[in-house]
């Protein structure tokens, strides 16, 4: 098949599946799923097909495959929008393919397909559970004992549903060819990510939360569309290749700041990834996130939308770097790149230290990360923070498909043993590593790759390629502030791992944890097995030993899509033997602190710094600070100023005031005019007839000889009359 | 010889006693009195321009003035029969003959 | 001569009985002075030569309505006071509208040209029967005839039904 027509397939398939569950197959549940699956598997084949395709073409990134088709006729031109695959759009399609056709997977068993309908389950609420009684002699339940099992999620078939809406609208970002339809899909996305988020709507946390990631990330798509109309009002198109074509046209200086045109919009462009990659200071929407259902969360922080944010911001690296050179100063976009991206990585990570929920540290983790990816792009390492957006996207959704199974698994002992714990507290697990073993070591490979472990881990090679860049291109605050950032990476993974994994149980339902089924662990190995051979993709020449064994084709293939060259390499050894220390180093005192830690114990870390530990439990009082600083006010705008006095007073008090003026004239015409004028004249009519017809009734005395008397009276003055006047009488 | 207008002039007094007989009287068989006084008056004025004018004219039939007088003299009597007979109906009703108290037409 | 004298005095007769009819007090002599009255008018006819009419008037008039109208009286009796006010109240406002209806009249009168005519020559006597002959001819005066007969007939009916006793009248 032709691939442009694969290309424009790809977000299709799931755009169908969304139509047809939605529409048709609502009410049954393995329909709905199955179609699902059809669709994620459909587009991840054309996805499969794409990449081979696009791995033998020569010269991709100057001449991607693609198609365009003119949409909207704009005088004698037409905004053109398509589909075009270069190397970017390649391996981002690639892990996005991948991890979304196994977080579809894993929602079918996450969702516990097949199970019981629950007691109490209401649609918007999480199951609950199910009584069941045991049949027979059941080893478990102690035969013919009554007890509580997993139930199937009551919207199951909505689920599926939206998670493939969202798997369209992620597939239409990549795909495009213009800023515009890229702008869809990541609207889309974020519509997705509400509805998603707040799937469980009845609970009024969950509610609040996706109101929040909405209107957070809306902020910042605010700038971002600024930035689209600016560029669109300088270059006349949002197509990419007409867009870095002339780079003369973004040079000009926008008088703004001393940055040239390409500049601003990079940097308004950029706003938009803050919001959509919960970057300081809009990353307060991610951490609530986890609201949601644990593939939900998956998807978002790890395989699509915070990706989104990157990969566009890797899009416009164009723009951001305009004026810049391998060496160089950096430009004033990417100075700001910088000092975001390094602040996140560390304040995030700080932050991490402090969390007891499973899936909170994951979503700090997830912001630090993203805040490596950024600071990448801002020393301009391109190369480097493409690589470890694919490596992340991979190790991430691992560990957070990871951390669901693990919760799944606790939830099950706490049905079992009737206690009602937190399954996501850490300091309710431990000792689930004889439990569940296989969660368990997918779970560590994933934990080692995001902490950087030497070699056999893709993060070693993708954090190593950061870590280098940037200390070879000279900027060596945010060499440094990365490396920390890496080292309390390492320990609170190690945190992570030794309190849930390892150690003894401490309490009963982590005791009585069951592993899940194979169609929830399959994902797991699958991306697992990615976490650990896709670093041996992008392994630098430079590297001591290992280096030329296997070429550099990550570092060859996305970086033929810069035009500026790939940023020096340098041969220092420093970078490599810090990443070493680092991560090693990290998770060796992880492992040490939490090894010892009881049933009922407080954090460790709590007994050593209690003041630091409160400040990073409550996140440095930024949701407070925001409440204070922004909700606060807004609030009172609408309720005070523009409800209270606005509406109620000014705009209803004209009403009341036109009212009571209508009123007042009217009484007026009442009481002035129609009463006495109309009403008077009519009963004046009515009287003075009745009046006059009292005095004329007196002549009718009913007395005929009075009658007769004013006759002949008549008759003779009448016959005077004729007679001397008109001489009647000859 | 009596000139006309000796006739004529004593059936306009004749007339004016019975009109003032009938505007007057209180009592209604009374008023019935005048009104055949005032017919009788009638009947003297058209026999007098019978004689004086109409009995021997060449061109009138003489007799149609006497059909006239025939007829007014019926039509008194028929009144002065139909008359009577309403003021004793009426004073069996009411027990008056006061031509004043029968005012039931008052407006 | 002799006859303007006794015109005279056969007219102030009538006249005088015309005024004590409409002025006496008692409704009896009232009655009585009509008939003096009616009979003076008779005596006129008389003089007109219109022979037929003055029995004809004393026959009817007095015979029959004088003595209808003294059965009035006397049934009627009774009710009101006899030596009371037998003028209405307003009987002078009556006697200035006759008197001005007489003296209009007599103005009027006064300027026609036949005022003085003399009376011609006196009708023929056979007139009479020709009369009686021309009440009941068709082309004559058949029709005024039964006309008045009829109205007769209805006046008649009609006073009877009024005038009856509802007890055990008509029947």
């Amino acid at each position: 098949m032709d691939i442009n027509v694969l290309t424009w397939l790809v977000p299709a398939f799931p755009l169908v599946a969304f139509f047809l569950i939605i529409l048709f197959t609502n009410r049954s549940n393995r329909v709905s799923h199955t179609v699902a699956l059809i669709g994620a598997g459909l587009s991840w084949l054309a996805c499969m097909v794409i990449f081979v395709q696009a791995l033998a073409a020569k010269d991709l990134a100057k001449t991607p495959f693609g198609s365009a088709i003119s949409w909207l006729p704009t005088g004698d031109t037409a905004l053109k929008i398509g589909v075009q695959v270069d190397p970017l759009t390649t391996v981002t399609l690639f892990f996005v393919a991948w991890t979304v056709l196994m977080i579809f997977i894993y929602s079918v068993a996450y969702h516990n397909y097949g199970a019981p309908k629950g007691d109490n389950d209401h649609p918007g609420l999480p199951p609950h559970g199910a009584t069941e009684k045991a049949k027979g002699s059941g080893k478990k339940s102690g035969g013919g004992k009554v007890h509580m099992v997993p139930s199937v999620e009551p919207m199951y078939s909505r689920f599926f549903a939206l998670i493939s809406l969202f798997a369209f609208a992620m597939f239409t970002l990549v795909v495009s060819d213009n800023l515009l339809t890229l702008y869809v899909g990541w609207e889309i996305m974020g519509f997705c990510s509400y509805i998603l988020i707040g799937f469980w709507y009845a609970k009024p946390s969950a509610r609040d939360a996706a109101v929040k990631a909405f209107l957070t990330t809306r902020l910042g798509d605010v700038f971002m569309l600024l930035g689209l109309a600016a560029l669109y009002s300088v270059t006349g198109s949002l197509s990419y290749n007409v867009i870095f074509a002339n780079p003369n046209l973004l040079m000009a200086s926008s008088g703004i700041l001393g940055m040239s045109k390409g500049g601003l919009i990079g940097l308004l462009l950029f706003m938009g990834v803050i919001g959509k990659s919960a970057q300081f200071p809009l990353h307060v929407w991610l951490p609530d996130a986890m609201e949601g259902p644990t593939p939900v969360s998956a998807m978002i922080h790890a395989a699509t939308m915070v990706s989104a944010g990157i990969y566009l911001a890797l899009r416009f690296f164009p723009l951001a770097s305009l004026g810049w050179v391998s060496g160089g100063p950096l430009t004033a976009t990417m100075t700001v790149m910088a000092v975001i991206g390094t602040f996140t990585a560390i304040f995030a990570a700080s932050i991490a230290l402090g969390q007891n929920d499973i899936k909170r540290v994951l979503a700090y983790s997830t912001i630090s990360q993203l805040g490596f990816m950024i600071a990448a792009l801002g020393v301009g390492a391109y190369v480097a923070a493409a690589f470890h957006l694919v490596a992340h996207a991979f190790f991430k959704a691992l560990l957070f498909l990871g951390s669901g199974s693990v919760i799944h698994g606790v939830e099950h002992g706490a049905l079992h043993t009737g206690e009602h714990v937190d399954p996501q507290d850490m300091f309710n697990l431990g000792g689930l590593r004889e439990k569940m073993p296989v969660t368990f070591w997918t779970f560590l490979i994933g934990g080692f790759a995001l902490s950087g472990f030497p070699i056999i881990t893709a993060g070693f090679w993708s954090k190593d390629s950061i870590l280098a860049d940037a200390f070879n291109n000279g900027q060596y605050v945010v060499f440094g502030v990365l490396a920390l950032a890496a080292l309390l990476t390492a320990f609170y993974t190690m945190r992570q791992i030794t309190l849930t994994f390892l150690g003894q149980a401490r309490t009963k339902s982590a005791e009585h944890a069951r592993e899940n089924r194979w169609v929830m662990l399959l994902p797991l190995v699958v991306l697992a097995v990615f976490a650990v051979g896709f670093g041996w993709v992008g392994i630098p020449a430079t590297f001591p030993l290992l280096g030329g064994l296997a070429p550099n084709w990550f570092g060859s293939f996305v970086g033929s899509m810069l035009s500026a060259g790939a940023p020096a390499e340098g041969n220092s050894l420093v970078p490599l033997l810090t990443s070493l220390v680092v991560s090693l180093g990290g998770l060796y005192i992880g492992w040490l602190v939490y090894r010892d830690v009881k049933t009922g114990e407080p954090d460790p870390f709590q007994k050593a710094m209690p003041g630091f530990y409160k400040i990073l439990k409550n996140k440095y009082y930024f949701d407070e600070a925001y409440a204070f600083l922004f909700i606060r006010p807004a609030r009172w705008i609408s309720e005070t100023f523009s409800y209270q006095w606005i509406d109620k007073g000014v705009i209803d008090g004209i009403l009341h005031f036109f009212a009571r003026a209508a009123w007042v004239i009217g009484s007026v015409f009442r009481s002035g005019i129609d009463t006495p004028v109309i009403n008077g004249a009519g009963d004046a009519l009515s009287s003075g007839t009745r009046g006059l017809g009292g005095v004329l009734r007196r002549a009718q005395t009913g007395r005929i000889q009075q009658y007769m008397i004013i006759a002949v009276l008549l008759v003779v003055v009448v016959g005077a009359i004729f007679y001397s006047f008109l001489a009647l009488v000859p | 010889m009596i000139p006309l207008y000796w006739f004529l002039a004593f059936s306009i007094a004749l007339f004016c006693i019975g009109l003032f007989g009938v505007l007057a009287r209180k009592n209604a068989v009374a008023m019935l009195m005048g009104i055949e006084l005032m017919l009788n008056a009638v009947n003297i004025n058209l026999i007098a321009f019978w004689r004086y004018f109409f009995a021997s004219s060449p061109q009138m039939d003489p007799t149609r003035p006497l059909a006239f007088v025939a007829i007014v003299f019926v039509a008194a009597a028929a009144e002065a029969a139909v008359g009577l007979a309403l003021i004793i109906s009426v004073y069996r009703r009411r027990q008056t003959v006061v031509a004043e108290d029968m005012n039931l037409l008052k407006g | 001569m002799i006859l303007q004298i006794f015109f005279i005095i056969i007219a102030v007769v009538t006249l005088v009985s015309a005024i004590f009819v409409v002025t006496a007090r008692r409704l009896m002599h009232s009655a009585l002075w009509l008939v003096l009255a009616l009979f003076g008018v008779a005596v006129v006819f008389a003089f007109l030569e219109a022979s037929f009419f003055a029995v004809v008037q004393v026959l009817v008039y007095i015979g029959a309505i004088a003595i209808l109208i003294i059965f009035a009286v006397m049934l009627t009796r009774g009710i009101m006071d006899e030596k009371g006010p037998q003028l209405n109240r307003g009987w002078w406002v009556s006697g200035v509208a006759s008197a001005a209806l007489f003296a209009g009249l007599l103005a009027a009168l006064g300027t026609w040209a036949g005022f003085q005519t003399g009376p011609g020559t006196a009708p023929d006597p056979a007139i009479l029967p020709q009369f009686g002959v021309d009440l009941v001819d068709p082309n004559k005066f058949a029709i005024p005839f039964e006309v008045a007969s009829i109205l007769l007939l209805a006046a008649l009916v009609g006073a009877i039904y009024i005038a009856a006793d509802k007890k055990g009248g008509k029947g």
